[in-house]
């Protein structure tokens, strides 16, 4: 058994734990939200005590496991309970789980993003499940006056041998709620989980496939009204005037007004990123009457001046920002990309003379690669319920990071951090998108004016035109081979508008003697975020087309030559910051290479195409076996390897995992959003390109690296190396190498 | 505005909207019935799905006036609890994950299979094809409609 201490970082567990702990918690009413229906429904237990913030047990001993984080389809609300139900050691058929309420007292990193939710969570979650044991087992130590060291559990039963004495958790719970807490804890051996490793079904499932209010576009309140802005139609605009008298005066309409969104002074943290600054609130009874008052809006806007704004990024010093004036085209975005590109950039890491390496080289590879802005298109379009009264505010919805967003709330509205209230609901997508939450002060501050509680509803058009997208970006990648095929230098020029995607300690860095890296970017007005593995989407499938380009210039297999720069990577590294583990990296291409039978004639006459990639602190290769049918890709099979780790549930794992592949595929095939004058071209799901069932592979294999390290992110790492497989595939069967993405954008055929 | 009567899941309700408003507003906004999802408002994603008489309609674009007397069925009404045979094959292969294309899925697997109940692969996939699931989910919607056809 591993013991650890019951803190972490700045962190107190224990004083969390105390805080929330103690006492007997009698009805709570939220019971009736969490009530599971159906022919499994467990019997609620009369009474429940309060163990720790993350459980409570009741008398019968059902347990309740608090989800600390949101759940947007990674899975979390399952797998992050089904860790303290481990350490806990209780039946998971008696577990109800219950989604946390904002707390960040005593929970920390409560947000999704980065693939980080289960790797940060992983101690605390199994610390709160062994302390909680730990606790019933001192309880029931003295209840039978033995030594505590004797007792033992078992799927939540608590037993002493010698006295053949046995109890259920719930005859201990309430007290065991009075038991001090541990200072340290005991956690189970990997060898006993019975738990984590074994799949299990969504916890909400039941509730999903019988349409039940679990998102926040399902908000309702008695006395609820419904709102939506109007914002500028584009990049570069801002609000001149509106002439609301016509709207005004349709049926059901209660008022229409500007808001400001943020305070000019206002010094923003990462995720205020905010597009629009001042948006026309229309209020009224019903969504309908107020889409149709939204339309009858006669608006007018105009161009903005250059603004500058006080920003504090991640890890970085305060900043103030210039916000350039423009209406800005993607035409014009394309040529500004390849002047910088054929221009020398920032050197980030030079390792060795690549100058001179590509003099003597025998032969030189040279490409670019591009790909343009994305938007996330969350099916649930952005919404919130906010009710803001004179000293409180109460919200719910969706969101990724409600920690970060209260405080932006908290100043704008001018009311406490304390008397914030904001509930978490399912969100109905994030990949990034919901963590700048914009349109909840916006909602916010229309409840304030209405004092009334409302609901805001983003329509399709106002949440793909809202901004906050995937940047454009573009790379060159430049290789020297000498007479016998080996890789003498490397050469990597990535930017992007705004932000430049190069990761310069990535591989194959480390790989090779003469290593050069260099980046540039593009100011815009257009606003960016956060998107499924931020710029590892973009350099992954560049590089890892380039690699294949590469291997086969060099005359190698394109696996065996990943694995063969791998091996130097491994054996004799080149420089010290090597962000990627080299054995981890090459066992996920020797697992693919295995499972897909990979240098093995394919019966099905498919074309292969492998990929792999590092990123949030996980390894994934991807073989894709691919047709093409009348113009068009069919993928025949997508073989995954995958190395995050201990995977909790491998059921919500290989799901999620299957998701990333079919985005992957979409997006590299299909997705695009151009602008001209400043207004994307693309407004809703007739132009906008999302993958449908007919465009997903027929078959989708997982495999997982078994290790006992600890788990580490899967709703990112996957998707990167999507695109580059099935490029590389493309090449096979068509002969044709792609480099500007999308590949096949509105058009119903390749090329 | 206008008083219409219409018949819901079995059940009749009363409602007083513009004629013009389409039946995912009234479900949504005046009855309550939120399992019917709100994706495009345009009919090209499904999430709006639901069944008059036994075809599956976008009811984004089915305005409140065209309903008459058929007979509706949303999602909250295709089965008591959660035991229609597309969700309980919904369920088996744990199908959703953010969930919220769902319930959209779901009705229209449920009519396309009431209307062809032993599909082939290529039949399902041009049933499926107006349903997007950004999550990516299709590997698993597939194999649950198969499920869901062999009973
Ligand atoms: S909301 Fe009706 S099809 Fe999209
Ligand atoms: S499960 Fe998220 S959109 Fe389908």
């Amino acid at each position: 058994m591993t013991l650890v201490k019951t803190t972490y970082g700045r962190r107190s567990f224990l004083k969390a734990t105390a805080l929330a702990g103690g006492g007997m918690v009698l009805g709570f009413s939220w019971l009736a939200g969490c009530k599971p229906s159906g022919k499994d429904a467990l019997t609620l237990p009369k009474e429940w005590f309060n163990i720790n913030g993350f459980l409570k047990i009741g008398e019968n001993g059902v347990v309740t496991i608090m989800s600390p984080n949101p759940e947007g389809g990674q899975n979390v609300k399952t797998s992050m309970p089904m860790i303290v139900a481990e350490d806990l050691d209780v039946d998971w058929a008696k577990v109800i789980v219950e989604q946390a309420p904002l707390d960040t007292e005593k929970f920390t990193r409560q947000f999704i993003g980065g693939s980080q939710a289960i790797r940060q969570g992983w101690q605390a979650l199994r610390m709160a499940g062994a302390s909680a044991r730990h606790m019933l087992m001192e309880a029931a130590a003295q209840a039978w006056q033995v030594p505590a060291g004797e007792i033992t559990t078992e799927a939540g039963v608590l037993f002493h041998k010698n006295s053949g004495k046995s109890a259920g958790y719930g005859e201990m719970a309430s007290a065991a709620s009075k038991v001090s807490v541990p200072k340290e804890v005991k956690l189970k051996d990997l060898k006993d989980f019975k738990i984590i490793g074994t799949p299990r079904k969504n916890v909400d499932g039941l509730k999903i496939v019988t349409g039940q209010p679990l998102f926040g576009i399902d908000t309702h309140r008695e006395g609820m009204l419904i709102a939506m802005i109007a914002h500028p139609p584009g990049f570069g605009l801002k609000l001149k005037s509106v002439d609301d008298s016509a709207a005004r005066a349709m049926p059901g309409i209660r008022d229409i007004f500007t808001i400001k969104v943020l305070n000019d002074d206002y010094e923003r943290q990462h995720f205020d990123t905010c597009t629009f600054l001042e948006v026309v609130a229309i209020v009224g009874d019903s969504t309908w009457e107020v889409m149709q008052a939204k339309k009858a809006l006669k608006t007018e806007w105009e161009p903005f001046e250059a603004y500058s704004e006080v920003r504090t990024f991640w890890g970085q010093e305060k900043q103030t920002l210039t916000i350039p004036a423009g209406l800005e085209s993607s035409s014009v975005h394309k040529s500004k990309m390849a002047e910088m590109a054929a221009k020398p950039g920032t050197v980030r890491r030079k390792d060795g003379d690549p100058e001179a390496a590509f003099r003597s080289a025998a032969k030189v590879l040279e490409r670019s690669y591009t790909a343009p802005f994305l938007a996330h298109n969350c099916m649930e379009p952005m919404n919130f319920f906010a009710h803001v009264t004179a000293d409180k505010a109460e919200l719910a919805g969706p969101l990724q990071k409600p920690e970060f967003t209260e405080k932006a709330l908290s100043e704008r509205l001018g009311i406490p951090l304390e008397k914030i209230d904001i509930q978490m609901t399912r969100l109905g997508g994030g990949y990034g998108r919901r963590s700048y939450a914009h349109w909840l002060l916006e909602a916010a501050l229309i409840s304030q004016k209405m004092n009334a509680p409302i609901k805001l509803m983003y329509t399709r058009e106002d949440d793909m035109t809202a901004g906050i997208y995937r940047p454009a970006y573009h790379a060159t990648f430049r290789a020297a081979l000498d007479a016998n095929n080996n890789l003498t230098a490397f050469h990597v020029k990535a930017g992007g508008i705004p932000e430049s995607p190069l990761a310069a300690d990535r591989f194959p860095a480390g790989a090779v003697d003469n290593y050069l890296a260099e980046d540039w970017t593009i100011d815009t007005n257009i606003t960016i975020g956060s998107y499924r593995a931020p710029r590892s989407n973009f350099m992954a499938s560049a590089e890892q087309s380039f690699l294949d380009e590469l291997a086969e210039t060099a005359g190698k297999d394109p696996l065996d030559f990943r694995l063969e720069l791998l091996e130097r990577a491994k054996t004799n590294p080149v420089g010290e910051k090597n962000d990627y583990d080299a054995a981890r990296y090459a066992g996920v291409l020797e697992l693919v290479k295995e499972k897909s039978g990979w240098g093995k004639n394919d019966p099905s006459g498919a074309s292969r195409g492998v990929a792999a990639y590092f990123c949030h602190n996980s390894y994934v290769a991807h073989v894709m076996d691919l047709t093409v049918e009348d113009g068009k890709p069919v993928v025949q099979k997508v073989h995954c390897a995958v190395d995050c780790g201990i995977v909790v549930n491998p059921l919500g794992a290989v799901n999620l995992a299957e998701g990333s592949v079919v985005d992957g595929i979409g997006n590299v095939l299909y997705g695009e959003l151009t602008f001209k004058d400043g207004v994307p071209d693309r407004s809703n799901l007739d132009k906008y390109r999302i993958i449908r069932h007919s465009e997903a592979p027929k078959a989708i294999e997982v495999h997982f690296v078994k290790n006992d390290i600890d788990p580490t992110g899967l709703g990112e790492p996957l998707y990167p190396p999507v695109m580059a497989a099935l490029a590389n595939a493309l090449y096979r069967a068509t002969g044709k190498r792609l480099y500007d993405q999308p590949f096949m954008g509105e058009r119903q055929m390749l090329g | 505005m206008a008083n219409f009567t219409l018949n819901i899941n079995g059940k009749k309700h009363q409602v007083e909207v513009d004629p013009a408003t389409p039946m995912l507003w009234v479900l949504r906004d005046h009855l309550n019935l939120t399992g019917t999802k709100y994706g495009c408002g345009i009919a090209q994603c499904g999430t709006c799905t639901i069944h008059l008489g036994d075809v599956a309609m976008r009811s984004c674009t089915l305005p409140v006036s065209q309903i008459g007397n058929q007979e509706v069925t949303t999602i909250e009404g295709l089965s008591e609890s959660g035991d229609h045979p597309v969700q309980k094959a919904w369920l088996e292969h744990d199908v959703p994950q953010c969930g919220y294309c769902q319930t959209g899925q779901i009705m229209n697997a449920a009519a396309f299979l009431k209307a062809n109940p032993n599909p082939n692969d290529e039949a399902i996939e041009a049933a499926m094809n107006g349903n997007i699931c950004r999550c990516g989910t299709y590997v698993r919607i597939k194999a649950a409609i198969k499920t869901a056809a062999t009973g």
